[in-house]
């Protein structure tokens, strides 16, 4: 048995070192390879498991529409479950698969890859998420946040909780609920100067990962701060966990601003369900809902195939982040396609294929973001939401606040290193 | 590794404490050494040597880690955290003062061996699972060290950009350039683990894991060598963390979670506690199998599944085939890969006279 046991190893180790020499299947000649990251098995598979078929239905919507400029586009997926070195050889395959851009998901990735990006000349995007510093342009040459830095989330909040508070926050006790990790610190700065130049009062409550114990936080925030609003920055789990703590202890949702990592149909129903979360404001990057040309084409691509509108359509929030990334990148494509003529394009042209994009809103699920060669966020703007009836409302259309502060940090931020 | 020992006698000690027990040994190591010098480097694609970097990476920590639990018997959650401390020291180093990486890499790894011999002072009094808790908390409280502490970390986002390695005029930065940079780590790595279990240290931690009483009586200084022991592994995880710093161009905290620690205790159980080429097995295993079951999967799955459900089905399955091809080899052999080779290699010795 013994012998048989070894010699059948042996044979399995054969055959996975085989396997690992085979070449990879070539691609299509002529496609366009869009590198896509995602996380459908780690930590924020919440977010993965509904974005990235949202990704793929846009693809799949384009290529059935005859592709960008004739050609054909393919996103070729990898799962690295929140994980750094899966991320990095994702990254290296698309590389060899001839991506011309990257859709990197999650902070420590598009840190990871910060170096290599600019080195191969490869442009990645961090969509609400990684470091608001990379809305620098400049010092970031290949990295595009397109889409609402957290510097830009709290600015957009404070400006919210003022029209909410009646257009003056002199004197006003606002308090900041964040996840403890450097994301969830990074808008402090930007906070910290609003409330300077406001005259408001803030207050920080940490809550250590993993995110699911803030009891403590919250009643110190209702019962001895007694804060007029709250702006909450959690991930994962925790935006449901804070929805329920704040609900037991009889603090008004109404009073509640979320980033838009807390503001997902998940993170609802999570903490139970749309009746419970009645009143909770939360922050868009992308449009919510069911309502949208683009959506509608999706729908009918399905029904042409004879088959029902995938189950993740539902969950709008997180499926229309992913057809925005989705559509940003198929616009820097398009831009780089129609300015090189050959067609031969490489992550330069599809750098400054990002860098043109301007007014392009897919029929309002993305806002009308200018990106530019200086700034690749594209002037973070968002919408705020509201918990009413059962589902999401919107409450402002797209607007970004206090710029000025957050162009001071960014700048700052660029001279310190 | 690959030889047949017929007729050896030795007749003094240094030949039987040789590094190469016979001669052909040394051709062995010196085909390895020309298939990972020369032909492997020169003719894979990037990709592939990108992977074979990970490997690297891993190879190096996973030996330290294999010195102090594998060879001095002391658990430790903590491995992780002792790489970002080298790394943080490292692209501090190399922010504030400019200093050139062989400082910076000598140096993280003193530091993460200072901060590694403090979080195992409770080994002397705690062993097995208690050790295994006072480490994790090692693990947290360095973690959140580096979190608040902005002195360390260089600002809120806990991520510090380094530059480059320069080996003279030359800019260290395409994947072939850092496969050649990591294998000089790896040789002496391997090498310099080779060698401590050859001396006095190697064979105190041998004695001190097999029976810690026995050994004090004997007249090991267990104070001194379990020390030592957390001093040395913590060492290659600083250098670890140091190598992957400059592999990536920064450092950042969220690279070196707990996650992290688990993954390399998971390598040097599945390779082989106390053996450097179970260390090694495990670190290919480790890293390898994820990639070799998605390619699997993308060339198999579309005949079973539609494309749209393959997707989804990929990560989720990798996770259950790389679970479950953990627990069909350390049920085959408990003692892990490196036992396994080495009862498939005895079996061919003999073969085909198995009797």
């Amino acid at each position: 048995m013994k012998q048989f046991l070894a010699i059948a190893t042996a044979l399995v180790l054969a055959a996975g070192s085989l396997l690992t020499a085979a070449p990879s299947h070539a691609q299509a000649k002529g496609d366009v390879v869009i590198g896509l990251q995602c996380d459908r098995t780690g930590p924020t598979q919440i977010v993965g498991t509904v974005l990235c078929p949202g990704f793929h239905d846009y693809i799949a919507l384009i290529n059935s529409k005859g592709g960008v400029e004739g050609r054909q586009i393919k996103a070729l997926e990898i799962d690295h479950e929140y994980k750094v070195p899966p991320g990095i050889e994702a990254y290296e395959r698309h590389k060899k698969e001839g991506a011309v851009t990257m859709a990197v998901y999650g902070t420590p990735h598009i840190y990871a890859m910060a170096a290599k990006l600019t080195e191969d000349r490869i442009p990645g995007t961090s969509p609400g998420f990684g470091s608001a510093a990379a809305a620098d342009g400049i010092r970031y040459p290949y990295i595009f946040p397109i889409a609402a830095t957290y510097w830009s989330q709290g600015a957009a909040a404070v400006d919210f909780v003022k029209k909410q508070l009646g257009g003056s926050l002199k004197g006003k006790k606002i308090a900041f609920i964040f996840y403890d990790n450097p994301a969830g610190r990074e808008p402090i700065e930007v906070l910290e100067d609003l409330s300077a130049l406001e005259g408001f009062q803030l207050k920080t409550f940490a809550v250590p990962p993993p995110g699911v114990e803030m009891g403590a936080q919250v009643l110190d925030i209702a019962q001895r701060y007694r804060a007029d609003f709250v702006i909450g920055h959690l991930f994962g789990g925790a935006p449901s966990v804070s929805i329920k703590e704040f609900k037991r202890v009889g603090y008004p949702l109404r009073k509640f601003v979320s980033f838009v990592w807390g503001a997902g149909e998940a993170n609802i129903e999570g903490a139970g369900g749309f009746a419970v979360a009645e009143g909770y404001y939360v922050m868009q990057f992308a449009g919510v809902g069911t309502d949208y040309p683009v959506l509608n084409e999706i729908r009918e691509m399905y029904k042409k195939q004879g088959k029902p509108a995938p189950k993740e359509m539902a969950s709008t929030v997180f499926y229309n982040r992913g057809v925005l990334i989705a559509a940003l990148h198929v616009e820097a494509i398009r831009n780089a396609l129609k300015a090189k003529p050959d067609g031969k394009i490489t992550g330069e042209d599809t750098k400054k294929g990002f860098e043109k994009i301007s007014n392009f809103t897919l029929g309002g699920l993305v806002p009308p973001l200018k990106v530019t060669p200086t700034d690749h966020e594209g002037g973070g703007l968002v919408q705020i939401w509201q918990v009413k009836g059962g589902k999401f409302e919107k409450v402002t259309d797209w607007f970004a606040a206090y710029q000025d502060v957050v162009a001071k940090h960014i700048k700052e931020a660029g001279a310190k290193k | 590794m690959i030889h047949r020992e017929c007729g050896v006698l030795k007749t003094t000690y240094e030949a039987d404490m040789g590094l190469y027990p016979l001669p052909i040994a040394k051709w062995t190591v010196a085909a390895l050494g020309v298939l990972f010098v020369v032909v492997i480097p020169l003719s894979l694609h990037e990709y592939y040597l990108s992977v074979a970097n990970l490997v690297w990476i891993a190879v190096i920590g996973a030996l330290g880690l294999n010195i102090l639990v594998g060879y001095t018997g002391q658990v430790s959650i903590g491995h992780g955290a002792f790489m970002s401390v080298g790394a943080y020291t490292a692209a501090n180093l190399a922010n504030r003062l400019g200093s050139p990486w062989p400082v910076n890499l000598l140096a993280g790894g003193l530091m993460a061996a200072l901060i590694g011999a403090i979080v195992g002072i409770p080994s002397l009094r705690i062993k097995g699972l208690y050790l295994a808790i006072a480490t994790l908390a090692g693990q947290l409280i360095i973690e959140w060290t580096i979190n608040h502490v902005t002195f360390i970390s260089g600002g809120v986002q806990a991520s510090i950009e380094v530059a480059r390695p320069r080996l003279g005029p030359m800019v260290l930065s395409s994947q072939r350039d850092m496969y050649y940079f990591l294998l000089v780590f790896v040789v002496l790595g391997i090498a310099g683990t080779m060698n401590l279990m050859r001396t006095r240290v190697g064979r105190a931690f041998i004695a001190i894991r097999d029976h810690d009483i026995a050994a004090e009586i004997i007249g090991i200084n267990i104070f001194r060598y379990k020390l030592l022991a957390f001093a040395i592994s913590s060492f290659y995880a600083g250098v670890t963390g140091v190598l992957y710093t400059y592999f990536l161009g920064i450092a950042n905290y969220e690279q070196f979670q707990i996650g992290v620690s688990i993954d390399y205790l998971a390598m040097i159980i599945i390779g082989g506690l106390g053996s450097v080429l179970g260390s090694i097995f495990g670190a290919i295993f480790v890293t390898l199998l994820p990639i070799v079951i998605r390619y699997a999967m993308e060339a198999f799955g579309g005949i079973f599944f539609a494309p749209q459900t393959v997707l989804n089905l990929i990560p989720n399955l990798r996770l259950m085939l790389f679970g479950a091809l953990i627990i069909f080899f350390l049920i085959v052999e408990p003692e892990g890969l490196n036992r396994l080779w080495r009862n498939i290699r005895s079996y061919f010795r003999v073969w085909p006279f198995a009797y």
